[in-house]
């Protein structure tokens, strides 16, 4: 299970605005490990769905040019206090986190 | 007989509900576009069709990046029944960094933070109503974000 995902949601409004911080190493397998003289591995986070009262708000697909410690933005419509916001990823090694939080 | 019938109504319900998705969600991660390693090969994976240059679409990024390792970019749109919208940067050794699909419900307006080896074009294309329009700029990188 990967880190949790760091949400901040609030409705301005009839817009909500969502800021995402998705704590993961985002290795693109092109780093040198400055120790071992060795390559990092590829680990980067693939796919990230955005889900609003359960409905898919948007579906982002990344590839090794996201940086590490992802940040999303992102806006839509109809949100109202109560409201839950999903957001989950899942990375080329398997791995997955999801969090939520809750309008006010 | 029975079982045929069953076995009949089960394939209608599985054929209604795959009609039922919205045609927006039926896309996976396109991953040979990922795989690319030049613009021209992404943008023949993703699109089909025309793109044009457009001044609907804005996209936010420093003139001149310190750190390459994290380049923040925002793009957004005045154009409507916004599909899709992709980032890419030209000189990567993978161009197409992210590409996101929006519903309905979105409005047009995403940021991410990018990597980018060296100073290259960043060019994003939104897909809006089935067609295809573009937007690009040239950044400096100071410090590239790449390797090590």
């Amino acid at each position: 299970m990967g880190k949790p995902i760091k949400i901040k949601a609030k409705i301005k409004g009839d817009v909500a605005e969502v800021k995402a911080l998705m704590p993961h190493p985002m290795e693109s397998g092109a780093r040198v490990d400055a120790d071992t003289g060795e390559t990092v591995p590829k680990h980067y986070i693939e796919e990230v769905v955005c889900k609003h009262n359960g409905n898919v708000v948007n579906t982002a697909f990344w590839g090794t040019g996201v940086s590490k410690n992802p940040y999303m933005a992102f806006k839509f419509k109809g949100a109202k206090p109560g409201d839950k916001l999903e957001i989950s990823w899942r990375d080329n090694t398997g791995d997955t986190s999801v969090s939520e939080v809750t309008f006010k | 007989m029975k079982l045929q019938r069953r076995a009949l109504i089960r394939s209608l319900f599985t054929a209604a509900a795959v009609m039922a998705v919205p045609r927006w969600l039926l896309a996976s991660r396109p991953d040979a576009a990922f795989d690319a390693d030049n613009t021209a090969s992404v943008v023949g994976d993703l699109f089909e069709g025309p793109i044009t240059e457009s001044d609907q679409v804005t996209l936010k990024v420093p003139d001149i990046a310190e750190n390459g390792a994290v380049v923040p970019v925002t793009v957004s749109t005045a154009l409507t029944d916004v599909e899709s919208i992709s980032v890419m940067v030209e000189n990567n050794p993978t161009p197409l960094v992210a590409m996101f699909e929006l519903s309905p419900q979105s409005v047009p307006e995403i940021s991410v933070r990018i990597k980018m080896g060296e100073s290259s074009k960043v060019q994003t294309v939104v897909k809006a109503g089935g067609k295809l329009y573009s937007a690009s700029k040239e950044v400096k990188v100071t410090i590239g974000g790449c390797g090590g």
